[in-house]
């Protein structure tokens, strides 16, 4: 399986290309013809952060044709843990054109289209229609349905990974005979049960080895060559170094795929779970960092709540902050005073604003969260405590 | 000859730090039972309140999808893996 143009209609190499790709040309498995059709493949990559970043270095060095990149993210300093493709001077630049100018350097034959956007509903058939498959590098669950539903609609192989601290999957879903990825998981998790890399962390080489099993599937199919991924999902553990496939199969009541039921894109927000949950913070009784320091400073009597993990507070906290993880607040919760008045942070005030609420409904009236959570408190009043 | 339950490390929390389980039974479900009767925390991480699986989280025989068979009422040979896979967003 080959994607892309009839032989005939492939471009052709220079000589300058010819030497640049001569260790693909000697296998004959890519060769010359190979080589062409990565020329002239147009690949579209949505993200261009933990996955996106081995994925389009690679692909460039490969010589593919046309890169489209979907990104709408600055480069922060957190980011280059494991965003390869950004430095350190690109801290603060738009993504898509720090990648770009990367990739410009690794293969300027490369023409990358940027999309500073972020992928929807209003503008993915328009975006994915133009190219021969998606390789998807999102951080997200609606995002994932998003990319695959336009994915199946169009006829677009996409190549999949997804990274969560120590491990990884991958796949190519949405060709012709094979599973989507609503086959795979027919529903997202409700909203804030499966944690985020932001949120849970990742180990900064993972998305460098899932990435490299997207672009080499990406390159597979463009030449041709191998066995794709397709019917199979990869399994990485990386604590373990283990590699395992288990079988996927296509659902034939799939609405997507199956049944065709699906006519177009839908809201993926809301199909999500996430309408009406953007802001956990909304209500709840906040105190801003100048607040909390003036009454400090004041010598008020209340009690400072940290909510955190124990290996982020090991990072750093506020002083005079008792520890008590959101995780076990239940515990915590009968060792306080109801008489007294309370705040409570975490790292960004998500986390702290549910303890509110939990304080709230065991009967505390004077409880307020830390607006902004430690990260704010760092900037605005204390900027020894470390942000992370 | 016990069976093998594997989870993932997001799932190991509830499961006392442990990603690989020995257990016993005859089906999915039972193996599913045996552990969580060890680890409660981690049954209503594995299953809905009303016994059926989540959308979100997969379950492998022996690397085949249970789904395409008789779900947690799948029998389970001696020497059987099974494999919990939940969905990740991460990248």
């Amino acid at each position: 399986m080959s994607i892309g143009r009839p032989a005939s209609e492939l471009p052709s190499l220079d000589q300058e290309e010819i030497l640049r790709y001569s260790r693909h040309l000697i296998i004959p498995d890519v060769g010359v013809e190979g080589q062409r059709r990565l020329k002239a493949a147009r690949v579209l990559m949505v993200g261009a952060g933990g996955l996106g970043s081995p994925i389009g270095l690679y692909l460039a060095a490969a010589g593919v044709g046309t890169l489209g990149l979907v990104e709408f993210d600055v480069v922060d300093v957190t980011n280059l843990q494991r965003q390869v493709i950004h430095g350190t001077k690109d801290v603060g630049r738009k993504k898509v054109e720090s990648a770009r100018d990367r990739i410009h350097d690794v293969n300027p034959h490369v023409k990358v289209v940027p999309y500073d956007t972020q992928l929807t509903s209003a503008n993915a058939l328009d975006i994915v229609k133009d190219y021969d498959l998606v390789v998807d590098g999102t951080d997200n669950f609606a995002t994932r349905y998003l990319v695959n539903d336009a994915c199946v609609l169009l006829g677009k192989p996409n190549v999949y990974g997804s990274i969560f601290r120590f491990e990884g999957q991958s796949t190519v879903f949405c060709t012709t005979d094979g599973p989507c990825y609503r086959c795979l998981y027919p529903e997202p998790p409700p909203p804030g049960l499966v944690p985020s890399c932001a949120e849970g962390g990742v180990l900064g080489v993972l998305p460098g080895l899932l990435g490299l099993v997207q672009a080499t599937e990406a390159v597979k199919l463009i030449v041709g060559a191998g066995e794709p991924l397709v019917g199979r999902l990869l399994l990485v553990d990386a604590l373990r170094m283990s590699f395992r496939t288990v079988k996927l199969r296509k659902n034939p009541a799939c609405p997507a795929c199956g049944t065709h039921e699906l006519k177009g894109l839908v809201d993926y927000v809301q199909f999500c779970g996430l309408r009406g949950q953007e802001d956990v913070t909304d209500g709840i009784p906040t105190i801003t960092p100048a607040e909390l320091d003036e009454r400090r400073r004041r010598k008020d009597a209340f009690d400072l709540i940290d909510v955190r993990e124990p290996h982020e507070w090991e990072i750093g906290r506020i002083e005079g902050a008792r520890l008590a993880p959101l995780s076990s607040f239940a515990e915590t919760l009968r060792t306080l005073d109801s008489a007294r008045d309370v705040v409570v942070y975490c790292k960004s005030g998500v986390r702290s604003a549910k303890a509110v609420r939990q304080l709230q409904a065991a009967g505390f009236k004077r409880v307020w969260n830390l607006a902004g959570g430690i990260l704010r408190w760092s900037e605005e009043i204390d900027p020894t405590v470390p942000r992370y | 000859m016990p069976v093998t339950l594997r989870l993932p490390t997001v799932l190991a929390k509830s499961a006392g730090g442990q990603t690989v389980h020995e257990a016993t039974g005859g089906t999915v479900g039972a193996v599913i039972d045996d552990v969580t009767s060890r680890h409660p925390e981690l049954a209503s991480r594995l299953r809905g309140p009303d016994g059926k699986p989540y959308p979100y989280v997969i379950f492998y025989l022996d690397d085949e999808d249970i789904r395409f068979q008789q779900g947690f009422a799948t029998p389970v040979a001696d020497g059987a893996e099974i494999v919990v896979v939940p969905a990740i967003a991460g990248g």
